[in-house]
């Protein structure tokens, strides 16, 4: 006999919350220019909703990626904290990037994931974390011991303040509703990236270290 | 002597350009071809050097430390190349990324696996269609010229470049007899 699932198995008992609240109650508790990575779609309008301050980068294409670019810029800055903002959608995409992230172990790095159970943005199709996939324990399973639920919003509070203390790579997960995006972002790539890298004291060609 | 000058086999021209080049992360999926450079690589402290599980992911990673002030280079095999088209487009070309993406070339001169041939025979028109340079390398007295002068181009331009290392360059994959039959 199959078990039938019961739905999102580690999360069962988490709150529902919304991705504009709890975005800004991230960006509220950046205090050292902390850099910000914004997921494809929904997590990009309300990052972009919430702050529009230049160590944020906003994703505008390539699915998947925002952990690893996430990565990237740990890698590169390992005195700024980093966060990637992640659907559940997404993140599933590229699952395999957790296992990268835990193995090279930024202590500087933090993944949240926003998880609705659907790909939002494209008609709210369910994706497996509405039924089968538990995002949690997947990434204990790629060795990111640091990943738990919020169960509501001061939890949230709190695993996103613990975080930020530089122990990670960290994965905090917390089930939203399906409240679209608040804001379109301004979609101009070169603008993004320039603003950003200047955000991070990089400017432009000065990077190539000559 | 300059360390390019001691270099005396491709892979020791390619590690060497790069560090000349102050590029300091090397992100790969693994290739037989590429074995001696990854291991060059991983055994130099100069550079962080790690796999991905697959080479869009290594196009993020290098995208977000060439932001964060790090130039990179993405190592992959021909077929690999298959799996990026996605994050050239939407990621590394409208962001201008200098990205470093170093392919060994298979599917030509002599490559058993229909795969590769495929995708070596797409390769090409996707990089020409995105308008990424792409340079073909094929003597190893014109390597470091090559990757020298292209690599301070990509910076200056903040454009993306792919060197194909030709097995006319690497000696390509040796395949066993009982593979040839």
């Amino acid at each position: 006999m199959i078990a039938k699932s019961t739905g999102a198995i580690g999360a069962h008992n988490a709150k529902v919350m919304n991705r504009l609240e709890l975005t800004r109650r991230v960006v509220e508790k950046l205090k050292r220019d902390e850099a910000v990575i914004g997921g494809i779609g929904n997590a990009n309008f309300d990052l972009w909703a919430s702050s529009q301050r230049p160590q944020n980068f906003y994703m505008l294409g390539s699915m998947g990626l925002a952990v690893p670019i996430a990565l990237g810029v740990a890698i590169a800055q390992p005195k700024r904290h980093v966060i990637a903002l992640e659907g559940d959608g997404s993140l599933l995409m590229q699952l395999g990037c957790l296992t990268t992230v835990a193995q090279q172990a930024p202590k500087n790095l933090t993944i949240v994931v926003w998880d609705n159970g659907m790909y939002q943005i494209t008609g709210g199709q369910p994706t497996t974390s509405a039924t089968v996939a538990d995002l949690v324990a997947i990434a204990r399973a790629c060795g990111i011991a640091n990943a738990a639920w919020a169960a509501d919003e001061a939890d949230f509070d709190r695993l996103a303040a613990a975080a930020l203390k530089g122990e990670g790579p960290s994965l905090i997960a917390a089930r939203i509703d399906s409240k679209p995006g608040a804001e379109k972002i301004e979609r101009d790539p070169v603008q993004i990236r320039e603003r950003f890298m200047r955000g991070l004291g990089v400017k432009g060609g000065a990077a190539s270290g000559a | 002597m300059t360390e390019q000058a001691r270099a005396n086999t491709w892979h020791d021209v390619v590690l060497a350009t790069l560090k000349s080049n102050n590029v300091k992360l090397a992100v790969y999926v693994p290739d037989r071809v590429l074995t001696p450079l990854i291991k060059a690589l991983h055994a130099d402290p100069f550079f962080t050097t790690f796999a991905t599980t697959r080479e869009e992911e290594a196009l993020g990673i290098v995208t977000g430390a060439w932001m964060g002030g790090v130039h990179g280079a993405v190592l992959m095999q021909t077929s690999g190349f298959a799996t990026i088209p996605n994050a050239l487009a939407s990621l590394v070309v409208p962001c201008q990324i200098p990205a470093l993406i170093f392919v060994s070339e298979r599917g030509t001169l002599g490559e058993f696996n229909l795969g590769q041939a495929m995708v070596c025979k797409t390769m090409r028109p996707v990089l020409n269609s995105l308008a990424v340079e792409n340079i073909t390398i094929t003597r190893q007295d014109e390597l470091a010229f090559i990757l020298d002068r292209s690599i301070k181009q990509a910076v200056a331009t903040q454009a993306p470049v792919t060197f194909i290392l030709s097995p006319l360059l690497t000696g390509g994959k040796v395949f066993s007899a009982s593979m040839r039959a």
